[in-house]
């Protein structure tokens, strides 16, 4: 996912929230992964947005994508820069409403944004884990964030919604927890990456390993690989948007020059904005978490994990409502993957809701301001909490 | 027929008017899920819909229903046998292109279909034909020949012997008198191929109920 400023046009925002920290798996106990490797203690950032219910009905569990954190919306302080990454869905009277619902975003396990992740420091060595800190699955966040849940005291989920890897936890809260969970909206997401998804990933790694500063995953006493991490961020976002919101954004335009340079400076604008992007993410992120995050999504495969290679039997133990959404111009996460979700979760005999939105914005579409995203979702909520006895 | 809602189609009123309330239904072309609403708020039902313009598929969604946008000649495949009570298509078949495998689709995954379509014997298009010499256009077939989404003319009794051929049966049958969106109509009892503008049919298998 992209980083997109939008201050709500009507200064509506979910106002100032603070960041929490839960933290579980302490010695001597530990929190077991997927891989069998062991983690402990765990640490998950988290943000609450609305009030609980008395009767604690009114959760949802929203869940982040590659690089974002807990921060979802509204401000940390009154002259803070910029909202959360939602803040066009998450608010007062918006597609999520806060004034209704309880919102609840925390920063997955492998992230660099205060849960506990290559960048956290090891107990065992005193020093940051880099790549001792074990590989963990779309799975094991999806653990971390039950660990939370329970704590929280909330039984059921009302909703689980998020985007690109963030609509991954969604179907996999969905068939790890399925009494946990009422509805569901996974979106711009796939149950599986396409060999494209995964070539992005890895080429986007090579980026970061070939930096020399990158140093086998140990550089938190040194100069971090923030050219490998810059040029890993710039694919991202190529694939992030789409041939015709960048002919749209940027076509052939040069920046700030009325010719060519004749050298390699950044002559057209669609590389001057991924040069600023690139350098924009160093500051904020950690290359190794980049590492660990995108190599989740790229083993996730919901129905090799829960259903013996099969996704019908995987979404079979499902028992949430569905509403399912894509993008035309998504060319990372196409129509077609949502379709599967859509085909499997019929074959199943689930309530499922489906709508393509016709968007030029790619797979970033899900962040930007828009009408038809925050109805839909609304819509779907206003349903599930009527219906939720 | 009691407990009509006046603020919908006239032929939606009478498809609904013959859905047993509580069963499960699906709207094949179900548009921005009226006959839908009606169902579930008027007869408890569990309905769901399948519409492939996004605009209407969106409304339907914000209106908090079950809708999938696609397209019904594919999307009807993937439920599994004997889904629904009811499977509906209303004024939406002389627009596909084979009515034979959406008609047996329909009732794999439902235990009765309901058809609905403009009959094109009405005297209105006899008479156009005979005396003018053009294409029939009406307000219920309103298109010129190049624009229009219907592919296929039909009459009712050109319908009743389709079902006959393709080996089902017809288990309850109106023709009315009806405008295309009109809230109100009648039900024609005497010469309804001749006098009847819609046909509403429920069919169902050959022994089945």
């Amino acid at each position: 996912m992209s980083e997109y400023i939008h201050h709500d046009k009507d200064r509506i925002s979910a106002g100032l929230v603070a960041k929490n920290y839960f933290t579980f798996a302490e010695p001597p106990e530990e929190m077991v992964l997927e891989s069998g490797a062991r983690l402990s203690p765990v640490v998950l950032a988290y943000e609450t947005y609305g009030t609980l219910a008395p009767d604690r009905s009114n959760a949802i569990l929203v869940l982040h994508a590659l690089s974002g954190d807990s921060h979802v919306a509204g401000y940390y302080s009154p002259d803070d820069e910029k909202p959360g990454w939602w803040d066009c869905m998450v608010g007062p009277g918006k597609g999520i409403d806060t004034d209704r619902f309880f919102v609840i975003c925390a920063n997955v396990i492998g992230s660099c944004m205060g849960s506990t992740g290559p960048s956290s420091i090891n107990p065992a060595t005193g020093r940051a884990y880099g790549l001792d800190f074990p590989v963990v699955t779309i799975g094991d966040m999806v653990a971390a964030q039950k660990a939370l849940i329970d704590h929280l005291g909330i039984e059921r989920l009302l909703c689980v919604v998020g985007g690109s890897i963030g609509g991954m936890q969604v179907l996999e809260w969905c068939v790890r927890y399925p009494e946990r969970v009422v509805s569901a909206i996974p979106l711009a997401t796939t149950m599986r990456h396409s060999a494209l998804a995964i070539a992005f990933n890895e080429v986007a790694r090579q980026s970061i390993m070939a930096d020399p500063n990158w140093n086998h995953g140990d550089y938190y006493e040194g100069a971090k690989p923030a050219l490998g991490l810059a040029v890993a961020r710039m694919i991202g976002h190529i694939t992030y948007l789409s041939d015709e919101s960048m002919r749209l954004k940027f076509g052939r335009r040069l920046q700030d020059k009325s010719d060519f340079s004749f050298n390699f400076d950044a002559d057209f604008q669609v590389e001057s904005y991924l040069r600023y992007q690139g350098r924009k993410f160093v500051d904020r992120f950690d290359a190794n978490s980049f590492l660990y995050i995108t190599k989740a999504a790229d083993y996730f495969d919901l129905g090799k994990q829960h259903g013996k290679g099969s996704a019908v039997k995987a979404l079979s133990k499902a028992r949430a409502r569905f509403l399912v959404i894509s993008f035309t111009s998504d060319w990372l996460y196409p129509t077609y993957q949502a379709r599967e979700i859509v085909k499997a979760l019929k074959k199943n005999g689930r309530d499922v809701s489906f709508c393509e939105i016709e968007a030029e914005w790619g797979h970033d579409a899900f962040l930007i301001p828009g009408e038809r995203l925050p109805m839909l979702i609304h819509g779907f909520l206003e349903r599930v909490y009527h219906d939720r006895a | 027929m009691t407990g009509r809602d006046n603020s919908m189609r006239y032929d939606l009123q009478i498809i609904a008017s013959w859905i047993e309330p509580g069963s499960k239904v699906i709207d094949l072309g179900c548009g921005e899920g009226d006959l839908l609403q009606h169902l579930i708020a008027r007869k408890g039902v569990q309905g769901t819909g399948i519409e492939i313009n996004e605009e209407k598929a969106a409304r339907c969604i914000e209106k908090g229903l079950s809708v999938l946008q696609g397209d019904i000649n594919a999307e009807v495949h993937d439920y599994p046998e004997g889904s629904f009570d009811y499977v509906i298509l209303s004024q939406t078949l002389q627009q596909v292109y084979q009515p034979d495998a959406l008609i047996h689709a329909m009732l794999r995954i439902g235990r009765r279909g309901i058809v609905s379509f403009p009959n094109f014997s009405h005297w209105q298009m006899r008479l156009q034909l005979l005396f003018s010499g053009h294409a029939p256009v009406s307000r219920q077939l309103p298109y010129q020949w190049f624009d229009t989404p219907n592919i296929r003319v039909i009459t009712l009794k050109d319908f009743r012997k389709f079902v006959h051929d393709v080996g089902l049966r017809i288990l309850k049958e109106a023709a009315i008198d009806t405008h295309s969106e009109d809230r109100y109509g009648s039900i024609v009892e005497w010469f309804p191929n001749l006098r009847a503008t819609y046909g509403i049919f429920m069919i169902g298998a050959k022994g089945g109920a």
